[in-house]
């Protein structure tokens, strides 16, 4: 993608560069702890010996090429993959120090506390106001007073209000897929979860539409703890304040974003970064 | 020599004619265009079945109540005596003259076949029969006098003859040419009153009767609870006397309207010459179809099917209405789509979303699959021997002492006929709802776990309603199959004759455990078993139109509501 084409809106992609030269993973908050974690689909092996932390309130961005397991890791987070038949997972997450494997641990609070938008727009067949309420609805919040208030808040955080405001109740399929994807942020964020993954949530829109989305994961990053999954480099390293490339299922490099795409330790990095494979 | 080369050339343009025949005909079925022809047949075909189905019920169905010319002539068999016949065409054949040898009349000579009608004389109460056959070519001096007049009648069917007098308590009030509009004028205060009648006969009385009968049911069942003493029998007591003090105002009342209805008659002539009296309480109308221009007839027709959609039945199904075969058909089938939609829904819920999906569900669909195709009547059976003996009974026993020996639900009812038939049309559901279930994208399972539902929880909010247009389709095959059904429901509730509706003005206003009338039962008790099968045939055709236009009108019910789901659950299909 051709970044001088896109946009910017008075947005200042350079401010974000300056702001996070300075990162260093050993000095933030953990927020996410993964440890000697092996993941296998049947008898086959997805996930192997992969350990990191997702530091809290930064913007971690997962990379590399396809099958290479970072939608499977991602999904562990929130526990997706239980919904998979055949899949064995071995060692641990923790969440504020807390296994979320562990069997005290529900998996429902679980999926309320670390948020998902996934891959493709996925609202549900009702309307705009509905879809965000649902995750209240669940909780049986049904105070019209506490919705409106948390449907109008999560729409503003996910810059979504000002266009659908006059037509909260009409069917949010009727919506363009950049809206739907920013309601379906809208969607996640009105249950105020401490961490939001995002499964390449740009990949099926439209260059104006992703540029939003990225504004709105810059913006996000002050409440949450964010972790991306992208095909896109230079979205990895416009939005990210940490980076890791995966190949075939391990983790082959993970430090701070400048580091990935400037000076990366590892030669496979490098190979991908640059464009030589994948 | 020259012939030999003549012929072998002339096979090998033969040849060579065939050769480029079947290289063109090769050509053509790769075009594809002889499947594409086979196909328009096959549909052409089905299409012209269908068509001719419906348009034969129809003619022979709705031909019935328009008024028929009536026809006077003399019949002159060469060998027998002369007389005078008065009637309505009801049809005619080409009968070979063995024929007629054996059934004792001499045909005319010379020929081999002789054209014959069947003439309606009805009268049945004076002539013995209302159905004659004559031969074509001694059927002479015919005339269609204006002043005929037909009269339907509450009893013994059609009446047809000249009116001579209308009387008043056996004095004559009108003759000649005042008779007719003196007799209009008199079957319409006649019919005031039958409707009278027939409102305290049936609403009044049947209340009265209906309370008597809980009133008796309530006292039994005080007394087998042991706790039958003085002051419970004695409400019960002046309850029944008021009770009965209210029948006898109604039984008075209804003695004084049989008294005023009983009033008018009118005198008439009829074929064989006699002159016959008929009470204008049996007339339901009178009519000179002779005289009534086209206008007239077409008011008369549509009278005539008004009161064929909403009157009761009379003399044994053969006359008047079939409302109460639509009520138990429509309530029926109402009835099964309440009990058949939510056991399918569950069961296929269960078989798609919580079942271990292994040999075992695979065995139970391929069971589920095979339900359907059991014949309908071997549920009739079942539903006789499970629901009727068996729940019935036990329902009977424990709920209901008091009216015993005599069955509440012990015994065939709408109820369990549409259980029975929720029983038969539930693999449908159960298909279609899977397979509606099994369309719901996944990602939209996904989103609403990850908003932290539970399963049962996506699956009530998002997963069932975005299914609900699959269920309507479910339900509208089950609809449609089982509005048709007949064999079951004779083992398990119909009735060739329901005194009352499952649904009316006594509480508590639905009655599960009453027998009730259905349109597909009706059309074989009509056609088969009526004593009258002659006058019935044209009812069977009309009733069988009906039964049709019934099915095709729940079936687009329930097509716009499932099209309506369909338009607010619209998936994610991109």
């Amino acid at each position: 993608m051709n970044e001088t084409a896109i946009p910017t809106h008075g947005f200042d992609l350079n401010a974000l560069e300056r702001e996070r030269r300075h990162r260093d993973l050993a000095s933030e908050d953990v927020c996410l702890e993964v440890k000697k974690l092996n993941l296998y689909y049947g008898s086959k092996q997805a996930l192997n010996n992969i350990n990191m932390v997702i530091p809290r309130r930064r913007v971690s961005a997962f990379i590399g090429p396809s099958g290479c397991g970072k939608s499977t890791l991602l999904r562990c987070f929130n526990r997706m993959n239980d919904l998979v038949d055949g899949v064995r997972i071995e060692g641990a997450i923790e969440l504020d120090g807390v296994n979320i494997h562990d069997r005290k641990v529900n998996v429902s609070s679980l999926r309320r506390r670390v948020g998902m938008v996934f891959q493709k727009p996925n609202p549900f067949p009702k309307s705009i106001y509905e879809n965000v309420a649902y995750g209240l609805r669940i909780q049986g919040i049904n105070s019209r007073r506490t919705l409106d208030e948390v449907v109008e808040k999560a729409l503003r955080g996910a810059a979504l209000w000002d266009e659908v405001k006059d037509r909260l109740h009409d069917n949010a399929l009727g919506l363009s897929g950049g809206q739907q994807q920013r309601l379906v942020i809208a969607r996640a964020i009105a249950i105020e979860p401490e961490v939001l993954l995002l499964d390449e949530p740009a990949s099926a829109l439209d260059p104006i539409s992703t540029l939003k989305i990225e504004e709105l994961i810059y913006e996000l990053k002050d409440h949450y703890t964010i972790v991306i999954v992208t095909h896109n480099m230079q979205q990895a390293a416009r939005v990210s304040d940490y980076t890791a490339f995966m190949y075939m299922g391990e983790l082959v490099e993970y430090a701070d974003t400048d580091t990935i795409f400037t000076n990366p330790h590892q030669k496979q990095t490098e190979d991908y970064i640059t464009g030589r494979y994948g | 020599m020259q012939t030999e080369q003549l012929t072998s050339s002339g096979m090998t343009d033969e040849h060579a004619r065939r050769a480029t025949l079947t290289g063109k005909l090769r050509a053509w079925t790769a075009t594809g265009s002889p499947w594409v022809w086979l196909n328009a047949a096959a549909i052409a075909v089905s299409l012209i079945a269908v068509v001719g189905l419906l348009s034969l019920i129809a003619v022979r169905g709705l031909g019935h109540f328009w008024p028929k010319t009536l026809i006077e002539a003399t019949y002159a068999p060469p060998d027998g005596q002369r007389v005078r016949i008065i009637g309505e065409f009801h049809g005619h054949e080409t009968v070979p003259v063995e024929r007629l040898h054996s059934s004792g009349v001499t045909p005319p000579p010379d020929t081999a076949t002789v054209q014959r009608h069947l003439i309606k004389t009805g009268n049945r109460d004076s002539l013995g029969f209302d159905f004659r056959w004559v031969v074509d070519d001694w059927l002479v001096e015919r005339r269609y006098p204006a002043d005929l007049i037909a009269i339907e009648r509450r009893e013994w069917g059609n009446f047809y003859g000249y009116l001579r007098s209308v009387e008043q308590k056996g004095a004559t009030i009108a003759e000649g040419v005042q008779a007719w509009p003196a007799l209009q004028e008199r079957i319409k205060r006649a019919q005031v009153l039958a409707a009278q009648i027939r409102r305290i006969e049936q609403d009044d009385i049947g209340s009265v009767n209906y309370r008597m009968e809980r009133l008796r049911l309530a006292e039994r069942r005080v007394e087998l609870r042991g706790q039958a003493d003085a002051a419970a029998l004695a409400d019960i007591a002046a309850e029944r006397a008021e009770l009965q003090m209210e029948y006898e105002r109604l039984q008075n009342a209804l003695t004084a309207l049989y008294t005023e209805i009983g009033r008018d008659s009118l005198t008439a002539e009829v074929m064989d010459g006699r002159t016959v009296s008929v009470a204008l309480a049996d007339v339901v109308r009178a009519y000179q179809p002779n005289a009534m221009s086209v206008f007239d007839k077409i008011v008369f027709y549509a009278a005539k099917v008004w009161e064929f959609v909403s009157d009761a039945p009379r003399e044994a199904n053969t006359e008047g209405g079939i409302f109460p075969a639509i009520f138990g058909t429509v309530m029926m089938v109402l009835l099964m789509s309440v009990f058949v939609t939510p056991f399918g829904v569950i069961a296929a819920v269960y078989l798609r979303e919580y079942a271990k999906q292994g040999p075992l569900t695979r065995l139970i669909r391929i069971a589920v699959n095979n339900l359907a195709g059991v014949p309908s009547i071997v549920y009739g059976v079942f539903g006789l021997g499970f629901f009727v003996y068996f729940l019935g009974g036990n329902i009977d026993r424990l709920f209901f002492p008091e009216a015993l020996p005599a069955p509440t639900y012990g015994t065939s009812g709408i109820l369990w006929a549409s259980l029975t038939l929720a029983i038969l049309t539930v693999p449908v559901v159960i298909v279609a709802t899977e397979e509606g279930l099994a369309r719901v994208p996944r990602a939209v399972r996904e989103g609403s776990l990850a908003l932290g539902a539970t399963k049962a929880e996506t699956l009530w909010r998002t997963v069932l309603p975005m299914a609900s247009p699959a269920m309507m389709t479910g339900l509208i095959l089950a609809v449609a199959r089982a509005a048709g059904e007949v064999a079951p429901l004779m083992l398990v509730g119909v009735v060739k004759l329901a005194p009352s509706l499952p649904l009316d003005g006594n509480a508590p206003f639905l009655h599960l455990d009453r027998k009730f009338m259905h349109l597909g039962f009706h059309i074989y008790d009509v056609g088969f078993q009526s004593p009258n099968v002659e006058a019935a045939r044209p009812l069977v055709y009309a009733t069988a139109l009906l039964l049709v236009v019934i099915i095709v009108l729940l079936n687009l019910a329930a097509i716009a509501i499932r099209n309506h789901l369909r338009e607010k659950y619209r998936a994610l299909e991109h």
